[in-house]
């Protein structure tokens, strides 16, 4: 059989892991397709390819698309979320200077208690701590956001810029940005560079945010729904592959190849096993669930979680009010249903949930059988409620 | 009268930045500044308040612009990513240039136009100079690789220079690989064994 070529777009990030696990394994091609993973400079990039039809999917930051839907941002073209590539998987961290002064107060750096790193911020700064971001729309911007909101830090109590990652630590060097939000591996390479040291995982503030999906353009799913299929399904049976840990060294050393990451496999497995190195000095700290590719129904695209990426933005951009089911429709629940439902998955009964609810492991009923949710909590314990969402 | 077009080209190569504004000074009447280094990109840009801001498509700062398209960044009028479809299929050749373009909002597509085909041309010039430069590195490093290989062959089989490259082609072509790829798994097999 001839494989169809399918183009991705992707940035070199371990989050990108079950785009490349799905080609490298063979999964893409159980389905007859083949994916031409094309890494991208920049997310910007990444955007436009797709736009502009240069690539037919893409890594991308789950806000993008709902930004984009909402008309922020330069570019117009209707995307579709069809699946979530994976939840969680940011750090949050600060550059000597600011680590430095933070040790000097007795800060111990649990990498745990957002509330108390919060303090121990605000404590020690002088003015408004300056976090250095990948892009405007992006995960990392909503949860440094809603963080500092939300405690002793304030909402004018940081500034947030635009640092590409891998120029991050000279942004530190030359003092444009005091701290940082990324994605691995930059956190664990920022600490190997001795630039600085990590605060706080994403998953301290929120547990269950959706922090890459992957995305299509809308009307290329409408024209293509079996190649869609295909790439949905190839993508996900290489999510659950990786939720296996005794895969991890196999993993880490594909995306570890020049070709995808070009970063050694250690610094990979750091974040696929949750064991992460948060200063020079070698201090280790254990995160659960640190980023999640399959477990708890994590690639299935919830409305809800478009609603709350939406409520967001709105927040930060002060945008006009907008209508919260054409938003919602971003995150294409219908689709994966069509393309997956036949593919054993544990479905979720509904598309949409309230958000920040499930302190544990819960157990639902499902058609296919039993599906465990995974925590949903966010670490000021308030709860959104998707049909009150204006 | 309309006021000249200032216009900030974001480029860290010197010479590739001097040929980029000698070309859009000889299009147009505009004001061109360049930009060479990303730390504090956006607040380098608003404080030219450009009409236009050209980037290549390659460069990983173009997501520091991107907090430019926000009408609370700190440009005063927020730019877009040149989509007008005024001007026709004329964002697609840009980006097959290479050429990212963020355009002020309201800026009439007529003067656009001659900044963005001058843009176009010089920088699908400069990508295809880039393209031959990165072919030529590759090939010479490449010739190198094959050169250790046909060494490591000719002390190991006690073979001259012509049967050991001999060899390796064979062994290519058997294989259904290029011979630098052979050339390359010797010299990885061999440094572990070493």
């Amino acid at each position: 059989m001839k494989h169809v070529t399918v183009p991705v777009a992707y940035m070199p990030l371990v989050d990108a892991a079950p785009l490349i696990i799905a080609q490298e394994m063979g999964f893409a091609e159980a389905e007859g397709i083949a994916l031409d993973l094309i890494a991208a400079p920049s997310w910007s990039s990444v955007r436009d390819m797709l736009a502009f039809g240069r690539v037919d999917a893409a890594h991308m930051l789950s806000p993008v698309p709902v930004a984009m839907a909402m008309g922020l941002g330069g570019m117009s073209t209707a995307l579709s979320a069809v699946s979530v590539l994976s939840v969680n998987g940011n750090v949050i961290g600060v550059g000597t200077p600011l680590e430095d002064r933070l040790r000097a107060n007795g800060y111990g750096f649990d990498f745990a208690d957002p509330v108390a790193a919060a303090e121990a911020l605000a404590q020690v700064r002088d003015g408004p701590i300056v976090f250095g971001v990948p892009f405007p729309f992006s995960m990392h911007v909503e949860l440094l956001r809603y963080w500092s909101r939300a405690t002793a830090l304030g909402a004018d109590g940081i500034v947030i810029r635009t640092v590409p990652p891998p120029l991050m630590a000279n942004a530190l060097a030359a003092g444009d940005v005091d701290a940082f939000c990324v994605g691995e591996p930059w956190g664990s390479v920022a600490v190997d560079e001795g630039a600085g040291a990590l605060l706080l995982p994403g998953t301290a503030i929120w547990t269950f945010a959706p922090e890459k999906v992957l995305a299509v353009r809308t009307d290329w799913a409408e024209t293509e729904p079996d190649l869609t299929g295909r790439l949905m399904r190839a993508i996900w049976r290489a999510g659950r592959w990786l939720a296996d840990p005794a895969v991890r060294p196999t993993a880490s050393e594909l995306l570890s190849r020049k070709a995808y990451l070009d970063v050694p496999p250690e610094l990979i497995d750091r974040a696929l096993s949750g064991h992460l190195t948060v200063s020079a000095r070698g201090e280790v700290r254990q995160v659960a669930r640190f980023v999640e590719f399959h477990a708890g129904a994590a690639s299935f695209p919830w409305r809800s979680q478009a609603k709350w990426i939406a409520a967001q933005l709105q927040q930060i951009h002060k945008t006009e009010p907008f209508d919260p089911d054409r938003i919602a429709h971003v995150f294409r629940a219908d689709l994966y249903r069509a393309h997956l439902g036949a593919a054993t998955v544990d479905m979720p009964g509904a598309s949409e949930k309230v958000e920040g609810v499930i302190r544990h492991e819960t157990a639902v009923a499902t058609a296919g059988g039993g599906l465990t949710l995974l925590p949903n909590r966010f670490f000021d314990d308030q709860i959104f409620d998707p049909g009150a969402a204006k | 009268m309309t006021k000249t077009l200032t216009i900030v080209v974001v480029e860290e190569d010197r010479d590739r930045a001097i040929a980029i504004v000698d070309a859009l000074k000889d299009a147009c009447a505009c004001d061109v500044f360049v930009i060479g280094n990303a730390t504090g990109l956006a607040r380098k840009i608003a404080a030219h308040a450009p009409d236009i801001v050209l980037i290549d498509i390659d460069n990983p700062t173009r997501d520091m612009m991107e907090e430019l398209t926000l009408a609370s960044g700190p440009l005063e009028r927020p730019v877009a990513m040149f989509v007008s479809s005024a001007a026709g299929g004329m964002a697609q050749t840009a980006i097959e240039a290479g050429v990212s373009a963020y355009v002020v909002d309201g800026l009439s597509p007529e003067r656009v136009k001659p900044v963005m085909d001058t843009a176009i041309a010089r920088f699908a010039m400069v990508r295809q100079m880039r393209n031959e430069l990165a072919e030529t590195r590759r090939a010479l490093e490449e010739r190198k690789v094959i050169d250790r290989a046909k060494g490591l062959l000719m002390k190991a089989k006690g073979i001259d220079e012509d049967a050991a490259y001999a060899l390796l082609r064979k062994t290519a072509m058997d294989q259904g690989r290029r011979v630098a790829d052979v050339a390359e798994a010797l010299v990885t097999a061999s440094g572990l064994l070493g």
